[in-house]
């Protein structure tokens, strides 16, 4: 079975953005990239499955900048067999990203594609669900536990009021949720050997997809900061503070 | 201008999130449908048909639909778009799983977790865990949406009487089968509609210490929440999970116990109207959103504080 992963190249999770002074968007200019934390968990459970003979290959796909390059050797030092990048300096929506994939995988023909619940960048959480549409796929979205059998695939998902089960027939799309692994670290003979590995480039046009954005960002700000309050003695002080001056405890 | 708010339900009642959403449509103006999809779901409908603001309740009524499965709710959503300019969710679990699937069936873009109306075609959402906010409008003629249900009034549950109409099941795919689900039992309220929300961090030390929240938590009549750290740990649940990449809460009162501020947890609940943090760290960055900040040792401060109240 060959498994395709989706990797994101996105601000740092440690960063905290700044909105530009022209309200066009955030500043990216200097700042640390890094592979999108739930798709690290994406490409940890793919390796995981090629471990465990579930899987043959693992082929790891971005869209994006050349730079994504990088996040894609990254996922190479994981583990990953050869990479794929869609390379564009379009500013991609997720519905491109899904068009763009569902390219990739009539090429590739995959049996699962794991992608990450969402990017911390601009936190859609759409394109997994996207692309299991545009392929008439079955989908399982934020996945805590996957086990594959035969054709089938039993996914745990995290929902709002806990866990849920569902089988579904396979070829199918996953999305990661943390709690479905905890990602490895490349080792440094990893990332050499990353080094020689495939990775091909191709061009949206290429794939004959328009990747035309089709909403438009008027104006990114700042949110309201909200103030510091005060800090307290103790616990009296506390009660007194919650009780009488905020009024939200009787 | 029609919308059609998908709702979140368990066949016998509809979730407060919902309500959330139909405000946003109400926003958005225009008449307001709500697809109740389920199987056996007339107490669900009943419910829906009551909510003030809507003005028709179609009903899908079919074992196909009992547990919200994407695949035939997507087909069913697609079936029915062609009456609608705007196909709402709270951005739910559930929402977030079965939109996106049906924007691409109908070649939109979807707008997630939107915070604010502007306009019928122009909408504000948080991006970056809400380090920023986006006002993006949409060129697509059909809107899919999700909502940010904290930063919506809920509609009232009461006061409305909108007609039920029975709408038949769609093809089914047959892509997936639902095994079981292990829901979360619990008296305490629900955390994303609850007016107080305790929540316990890395500072708790193991999933046993959580118990002192859960005290204070019913004490208050509170829900219980954590931050990621918390569930990376193993200390509780992920559906717990308070922040970016969990849930979003506004509460009346958030009391933040042992949780340092990362700015993905903040973005799960800075929009709260009052903010306690109790932390050892007096330099913690939960500090600086804080309303009321207690300096101090939460095995010590906790307790004290359940009691005395």
């Amino acid at each position: 079975m060959k498994i395709l992963v989706a990797v994101k190249r996105v601000v740092d999770y440690n960063v905290k953005v700044r909105v530009k002074a022209d309200k066009t968007g955030v500043e990216l200019a200097n700042i640390k990239m890094s592979m999108n934390p739930f798709d690290e968990i994406a490409v940890e459970e793919a390796v995981r499955l090629k471990e465990a003979g579930k899987a043959t290959e693992i082929v790891a796909v971005s869209m994006g900048p050349q730079a994504a390059q990088e996040t894609l050797r990254t996922a190479l030092a994981m583990g990953a067999d050869r990479a794929v990048l869609v390379q564009t300096d379009v500013d991609l929506q997720p519905l491109a990203v899904a068009k763009l994939f569902k390219a990739v995988v009539d090429k590739e023909q995959p049996q699962l594609v794991i992608l990450g619940k969402q990017a911390i960048d601009d936190d859609s959480s759409q394109t997994g669900q996207m692309l299991a549409a545009l392929l008439g796929w079955s989908q399982a979205t934020f996945a805590s536990k996957v086990v594959i059998e035969n054709d089938s695939c039993t996914v745990t998902r995290e929902v709002d009021g806990g866990l849920e089960t569902i089988t579904l027939k396979m070829p199918s799309i996953v999305t990661t949720d943390l709690r479905l692994n905890e990602p490895r670290y490349a080792s440094l003979p990893n990332i050499m050997k990353a080094k020689k590995k495939p990775l091909d480039t191709m061009t949206p046009d290429a794939l004959g997809v328009d990747v035309a954005p089709r909403l438009i960002t008027l104006k990114v700000e700042e949110p309201p900061k909200r103030q510091g309050g005060v800090k307290v003695q103790d616990v009296p002080a506390l009660i007194d503070k919650l009780r009488n001056e905020a009024k939200v405890i009787p | 201008m029609t919308n059609l708010v998908i709702a979140d339900h368990d066949n016998a009642g509809i979730k407060a999130a919902t309500l959330a959403a139909i405000t946003a449509a109400q926003k958005i103006g225009g008449d307001i449908h709500v697809l109740v999809a389920g199987h056996n779901c007339a107490g669900a409908a009943a419910a829906a048909a009551k909510i003030g603001g809507v003005t028709k309740v179609r009903v899908a009524d079919a074992a196909t639909y009992a547990h919200a499965l994407a695949e035939p709710l997507a087909a069913l959503i697609v079936g029915m778009a062609g009456d609608y300019s705007h196909i709402l969710s709270a951005a739910t679990t559930s929402g977030k799983n079965v939109l996106p699937r049906v924007a691409a069936l109908l070649d939109v873009a979807q707008l997630s977790d939107i915070s604010e109306v502007v306009s019928a075609d122009t909408f504000v959402r948080p991006i970056y865990a809400g380090n920023a906010l986006a006002t993006v409008q949409s060129k697509d003629a059909k809107k899919v949406i999700t909502v940010r249900t904290s930063t919506f009034d809920k509609a009232p549950a009461d006061g409305g009487s909108a007609a039920t109409e029975p709408v038949a099941a769609a093809t089914d795919p047959g892509l997936s089968t639902f095994v079981s689900a292990a829901l979360s039992k619990s008296e305490r309220p629900e955390l994303t509609s609850a007016k107080i929300v305790v929540s316990g961090g890395r500072g708790m030390g193991s999933g046993e210490n959580f118990k002192i929240i859960e005290a204070l938590a019913d004490k208050l009549g509170a829900a219980v929440g954590a931050s990621r750290a918390a569930v990376d740990a193993g200390f509780v649940p992920n559906d717990y999970q308070v922040g970016q990449t969990g849930k979003i809460v506004a509460p009346e009162l958030y009391v933040a116990v042992g949780i340092s501020g990362a700015i993905q947890h903040l973005a799960g609940m800075k929009d709260s109207k009052v903010i306690v943090a109790i932390n050892k760290d007096g330099e913690a960055p939960i500090f600086s959103v804080a309303d009321y900040g207690l300096v101090g040792d939460l095995f010590q401060v906790v307790p004290e504080l359940t009691k005395s109240l």
